[in-house]
């Protein structure tokens, strides 16, 4: 079974030593500790996974970890720039978009994905563009706000 | 600084009692301890001011989502006069906060937040003693803003004054709080306390903690509830590398020093269960409800109109979790729930040891919506830690999250009514079947009424759901009240008004219907507007929806919904609780339903089991009452009750069909 050693996560070369096969979530919250990026179902319903690979949201528990080697990985951990948050984290915070929080990560790097695409997306858009999504508590009309806010100050970072 | 001390219940002080909930289905399944334990009355207990100023509150309470960490802060901020950002919460760790019964029934609000507010009042009193007494000035003369007290040339940041030291004083029973007219904090939204650990992906939840030297834990279910261990195997289990197989009577489990190596221990295993046969399955629940009732009405009454709750599951996001340390014979488990003092008894009486060599510490969970009361995880990490001498992590995946915990009741409730001509009712008569007792006395002023719950066999385990069951008693008491309406041919709004004298239900259906537009509705084809009302742990609201029918497909188009709950303490939170109960609501209302059959769930994962998403999301305006001349309540679950019926009674509206079962599109068309 060939084994992972490596892999590029939040801009640095992680030594890791993980089977091909293991779910790519997996390997960053049990073996390098990055405990952003949550679970929510194991089988990509609900987008608690996501991540950035090579800048597309990708849903972490049904990727191999073989999947995202020798490509750039963006956990929720490597989004902001050390002390400066990305607009998407701001415009989270002053939009009040999450309660529990557990679906943030997920939802944030989705918006970022979703806005690097598509940078002024309309609230159907958004909708469209996010639905992968859940959040249990509710929180999606804030989500939209929240998103609408960064893609008005220029989304990206 | 030592906090053990304070679970020696101490003289004098504040008695905090969760009012007894007389509803059988509450916290699930038994699990419940029904200590009402003395709040302490000693103010180091609740709060502690470092020589920086730094002021630290401590509460039993836990952040599930709702805020109260936020909130919470507001009322130390408040009634402290200190700023926001110098206060840090220590919430729900058993070895350092006062005891809490557990952070479920709209509790929080009008019971913590008092206490809270008692105790910063009492420490701000005695930081003006102490600063009398340090410069020889009148108490009068003081002034404490921001932090800092002043009188004439005097100034002292609080930490100067008391240096540090605990606040050694008995909260009085009558401190004086500020009236809610005059908040500068409190009624105020401010941003959540923690918000960048939660955005930047540094808030460690439950399912996040890792210890030194941790092993994870699987554990081996039956094929179906109620199956019995006959023979186990461990053989192949046993030797995979670093594998310790675990069994303690009909508890099976494995540990290993990854996740991918205890996965492939639990697979290996070869055990033989003997299945029992099932009570009852999903399709005929309503009759086995019925058959195995207590107290049933004679037969040969009037005719009763019924309708059908499904059990549904709370789904949330992050699945129960817990780490088990143990240190001889303490315990510490770190663990997602809402009743930590709750899961410390249940680990202190199953292992037999005294509540206090058991420290529970809730990091924070992704949300509970009343299924994170028993300690599931916590058992099990425990049970598997005390076996292999290591700590031990039990993170549940979704499909046992959605098979081993718990449901909200599933349930049968019959409504009947004599209406006069002029549409008031002269007679009522409801029953509920299982689900429960909540919300089971109808708002509405009611000459003769017969209101009677049913204790019956469930062949699934229940337990607390946001709101208990009065989202199933408002669905069926406001579907009724909607069809009474129509029989009267009575506007469904003039109905209610007609039936209702309590001026603040009366307040919120004028409220909702006027931001709704009530009166100016249209008819169109496939268009429908309903209304519905209710009251539930000391809130009031009213709903209307605006729904779309479109060859069978139920698109709700707007929700209006107006919510009195006395005083607002901070109004953003309190429409995330509106808007939040609204989104779960419509799931509840439209498509959740847990499959089941012979001992098993159907649907135990979120490729079979529908929760609302983004695109389910109608328009949501919220209208909050704030009423400053009453006491404030809670919004954690009242906001879910009025939304199934107001769905519901717009269908009508819309198509002319009625429909008594919930979920009312369970496979999406309504046709």
């Amino acid at each position: 079974m060939p084994r992972i050693t490596e892999l590029d996560v939040n801009g640095s070369k992680r030594r890791v030593d993980a089977d091909a096969e293991r779910p790519l979530l997996s390997v960053l919250r049990d073996d390098l500790d990055l405990t952003g990026t949550k679970y929510g179902c194991g089988e990509g319903q609900c987008a608690a996974c996501t991540v950035l690979i090579d800048g597309v949201p990708t849903r972490a528990c049904i990727t191999r970890v073989g999947a995202a080697a020798g490509k750039k990985v963006v956990t929720i951990e490597g989004l902001a720039a050390g002390d400066k948050l990305h607009p998407v984290q701001e415009a989270f915070i002053e939009a009040d978009a999450f309660q529990c929080g557990w679906c943030t990560p997920g939802m944030i790097l989705g918006a970022v994905g979703l806005l690097s695409k598509n940078p002024h997306p309309s609230a159907a858009e958004i909708v469209n563009g996010m639905n992968g999504h859940i959040c249990r508590c509710g929180a999606y009309p804030k989500v939209v706000a929240a998103i609408e806010a960064a893609s008005k100050k220029g989304g990206r970072a | 600084m030592r906090r053990r001390d304070f679970f020696a219940v101490l003289g004098g002080g504040i008695l905090v009692f969760i009012a007894d909930d007389s509803d059988a289905q509450e916290s699930g399944g038994g699990a419940r301890r029904g200590q009402n334990q003395q709040a302490p009355g000693e103010l180091s207990a609740w709060l502690h001011i470092d020589e920086t100023g730094r002021v630290t509150c401590y509460t039993g309470k836990v952040e599930v989502g709702q805020n109260a960490r936020t909130s919470l802060t507001q009322a130390v901020a408040e009634e402290l006069h200190a700023p926001v950002a110098s206060i840090s919460m220590v919430m729900g760790d058993t070895a350092a906060t006062p005891f809490d019964m557990g952070t479920f029934g709209s509790q929080t609000t009008p019971r913590m937040w008092p206490q809270i507010r008692k105790a910063a009042a009492a420490a701000r009193e005695m930081l003006v003693d102490l600063a009398a007494q340090q410069w020889s000035v009148d108490r009068a003369a003081i002034h404490v803003v921001d932090g800092r007290l002043t009188a004439g040339t005097h100034s002292a940041g609080f930490g100067e004054l008391t240096k540090g030291q605990k606040l050694t004083r008995t909260i009085p029973s009558t401190v004086e709080l500020l009236p809610a007219a005059q908040w500068t904090v409190a009624g105020k939204s401010i941003q959540k306390v923690g918000a960048r650990d939660v955005v930047t992906g540094a808030h460690r939840y439950a399912f996040d903690v890792k210890r030194p030297g941790m092993l994870y834990g699987k554990v081996l279910y039956p094929p179906s509830f109620g199956a019995t261990l006959q023979s186990l195997d461990s053989g192949a289990a046993d030797m995979l590398p670093g594998v310790t197989v675990v069994r303690d009577g009909d508890f099976v489990g494995v540990t290993a020093s990854d996740p991918v190596t205890a996965e492939k221990a639990l697979a290996a295993l070869k055990p033989v269960w003997e299945q029992k046969p099932a009570e009852a399955s999903a399709r005929d629940v309503y009759a086995h409800f019925k058959r195995t009732a207590e107290n049933r009405p004679p037969a040969g009454g009037p005719k009763l109109t019924a309708y059908n709750v499904a059990y549904i599951a709370h789904v949330p996001l992050e699945p129960r979790a817990a780490v088990a340390e143990w240190e001889g014979n303490k315990l510490t488990v770190w663990t997602g729930t809402q009743r930590p003092f709750g899961v410390r008894s249940e680990l202190s009486t199953l292992f037999r040891i005294a509540e206090d060599q058991v420290r529970v510490v809730m990091p924070d969970t992704g949300s509970g919506y009343g299924g994170k009361h028993t300690g599931d995880a916590a058992v099990e990490a425990a049970k598997l830690a005390k076996a292999v001498g290591k700590p031990v992590k039990r993170n549940w995946t979704r499909e046992e999250e959605m098979t081993w915990a718990y449901f909200r009741p599933g349930g049968v409730i019959e409504a009947g009514a004599k209406v006069e001509p002029d549409g008031v009712i002269s007679e009522w008569e409801f029953h509920n079947y299982n689900s429960g007792g909540s919300g089971l006395q109808s708002p509405y002023s009611l000459e003769k009424k017969t209101e009677q719950f049913h204790n019956a066999k469930s062949p699934l385990r229940q337990g607390s759901y946001r709101g208990l069951a009065a989202t199933a008693n408002h669905f069926a008491r406001e579907s009724y009240m909607d069809e009474l309406a129509a029989a009267s041919k009575l506007d469904p709004l003039e109905f209610r008004l007609k039936n209702a004298k309590d001026e603040r239900l009366r307040g919120v259906l004028v409220a909702a219907a006027e931001k709704f537009g009530w009166k100016d509705r249209k008819k169109t084809a496939g268009r429908g507007y309903g209304i519905a009302a209710g009251f539930e742990k000391g809130g009031y609201v009213a709903t209307c929806t605006e729904v779309a029918v479109t060859n069978g497909m139920v698109k709700v188009v707007r929700v209006v919904e107006a919510f009195e709950c006395g005083a607002v303490v901070n109004p953003e939170h309190l429409r995330n609780q509106v808007e939040g109960a609204v989104a779960m609501g419509i799931g509840g209302a439209l498509f959740e339903a847990i499959d089941f059959a012979d001992n098993k769930i159907g649907n135990a994962r979120l490729s079979r089991y529908r929760v609302p998403r983004f695109s389910d999301m109608p328009v949501i305006e919220s209208v909050l009452l704030d009423r400053k001349d009453l006491p404030s309540a809670g919004a954690g679950e009242t906001p879910i009750v009025g939304i199934a019926p107001a769905i519901g009674n717009a269908i009508f509206d819309a198509i002319g069909k009625r429909i008594r079962s919930l979920p009312m599109a369970p496979r999406g068309s309504i046709a």
